[in-house]
């Protein structure tokens, strides 16, 4: 499955695991982030028209 | 239809409604296939064996480094020159996406450097240039998270980006001066259009690049939304509150 | 222009002002670091620019958050605002003000402390020159961090976290000046460069700490 990596694997896989995980952590912190201010927001304009 | 319509949160949203599907499944689509391509489909280099393959993440992720700074800057100015909110926010939406792209850059190049440099890290003008830039990035997000009223925020932040912009290029020659380095040149000198990777590795490289950028314009527009909901919100809140 | 410079001056020097600590501040770093390196002269005597620069520069940093901020608090900042002198002199003049109180006593006690580090001989001259030109920018770089945090409470840190990145291109100058002087190299282009530097900080900096300074107070 794996490619041969040579005498190098443990840094390339590391190289490789370290920047995906950042990346997903960013998306997934942003998806969060934003589905809540989203949320938060809806909220607001709920109460806005309750109230009048 | 001026493009400065899209200054209208409103207007915005639609467009970023409308154009996000499409960037989110190219980013998504670009970094995988170049990711993939680059690390089972391409040969070792003679020298560097299997290490060649961190590539695809380095240089994307500086490259980006870079051009989500000179988006803020560019964001800044607008803000600054013509009030724009959407530009603001979104300036203040780029810049934890900078960072993140810059640390990937510093790590990779570190378990990069290791075995080919024998160091994970060495004073060489584009190692430290970068670690200067990522200071920027903090400050910068640190005085958005400072300052309590978001137009003054906008403000600050946004001639701290000008200035900042002015001494990382400074830096950047000084650093220059200071210390001859081990990096070698870029391996894609846009002024010059030719380039010094061979064929195998550089398409895999290009996709990965696209596929940088594209996740990076994606992540900016959705978060610059987050950043509008949340302004919006507050102002919502502040006049029921006003009201009561 | 000169009422404000005396009286920043005169509250400067006055107890409690903070004109001393940040000699004194400069001094303790200086006896500090041949305990945390060692007191291997040879070693000492290359590292002595490099850790004068940086004494200079964090004593500088020190004395920064209360440039604006006590004016701030008593309301004499948002009288210059209105004030009929335009902002960009006032500020000059506080760095002015600045410069003389915490970097003019640091360039004449540079000599004093380079002697306890074995500066070598021709060093002398470099490394005061080069202070002297050097911390001038320091003064108007703090000045617009100051101007940019000045709103802020407990600014202080972030103070730090802004003002240190712009500082690089003035430390590097500077101290490779005073390196290269103290080796005994050609030492005149880092000076020149320097130079170069506190005079285009002093000339475009005061308009960008006013600018900021009239967003913060609005």
């Amino acid at each position: 499955m794996l490619p041969e990596l040579g005498k190098y694997a443990a840094e390339v896989i590391s190289a490789y695991g370290v920047s995906i995980a950042m990346l997903l952590a960013l998306v997934v912190l942003t998806l969060r982030r934003g589905r809540r201010a989203r949320a938060t927001l809806r909220l607001a304009e709920q109460e806005a028209k309750r109230d009048g | 239809m001026s493009i400065w319509s899209y200054a209208n949160p409103v207007k915005f949203l639609a467009l970023s409604a409308r154009v996000q599907p499409v960037l989110w499944g190219a980013a998504g689509g670009c970094v995988c296939l170049g990711l993939i391509w680059g690390f089972f489909g391409t040969p070792d280099d003679a020298r560097q064996g299997s290490t060649v393959k961190i590539i695809y993440l380095h240089v994307p992720a500086a490259l980006m480094a870079i051009n989500a700074w000179f988006m803020m800057l560019v964001a800044s100015l607008i803000w600054l020159i013509r009030r724009h909110h959407v530009s603001a926010l979104a300036a203040k939406a780029a810049a934890p996406v900078g960072v993140v792209m810059t640390v990937i850059a510093l790590v990779t190049g570190a378990i990069w450097g290791q075995p080919m440099w024998g160091t994970w890290w060495a004073w060489d003008p584009r190692l430290t240039s970068f670690l200067i830039l990522f200071l920027f990035y903090l400050g910068y997000i640190a005085l958005w998270e400072a300052v309590e009223d978001p137009d003054t925020a906008a403000d600050l932040t946004s001639v701290l980006c000008l200035v900042g912009s002015v001494f990382a290029i400074l830096s950047r020659y000084a650093v220059n001066f200071w210390n001859q380095g081990l990096h070698q040149g870029t391996s894609v000198p846009v002024a010059t259009g030719g380039r010094t990777v061979a064929d195998v590795f550089w398409y895999p490289l290009l996709i990965s690049m696209v596929g940088f950028g594209l996740l990076f314009i994606a992540m900016v527009f959705y978060r610059t939304g987050t950043e509008i909901s949340l302004r919006r919100a507050a102002a919502l809140r502040a006049r029921s509150d006003g009201k009561a | 222009m000169k009422a404000l410079l005396q009286r920043d001056l005169r509250l400067a020097l006055r107890a409690g002002g903070g004109f001393g600590l940040a000699l004194a501040f400069f001094l303790i770093v200086v006896v500090l670091v041949p305990f945390s390196v060692g007191p291997e002269t040879d070693l000492l005597s290359t590292i002595a620019p490099g850790v004068l620069w940086l004494g200079a520069l964090l004593a500088c940093l020190l004395s920064l958050d209360r440039l604006l901020a006590l004016d701030f608090e008593d309301g004499t900042l948002d009288l210059l605002v209105t004030a009929p002198l335009p902002l960009e002199a006032a500020l000059s003049v506080k760095a002015l003000a600045h410069w003389v109180t915490t970097g003019l006593p640091l360039v004449l006690a540079a000599p004093v402390l380079g002697l306890m580090l074995n500066v070598p001989g021709g060093g002398y001259f470099w490394l005061v020159i080069s202070l002297a030109l050097g911390t001038p920018a320091l003064s108007v770089i703090g000045t617009f961090g100051a101007a940019l945090t000045v709103g802020i409470k407990r600014g202080g840190l972030l103070l730090s976290l802004l003002v240190l990145p712009l500082y690089v291109p003035t430390l590097i100058f500077g101290a490779e000046a005073a390196r290269r002087g103290a080796a005994g190299l050609e030492a005149s282009t880092p000076l020149l460069l320097l130079a170069g530097i506190t005079l285009a900080c002093v000339a475009c900096m005061p308009f960008a700490s006013a600018a900021v300074l009239r967003m913060g107070l609005k």
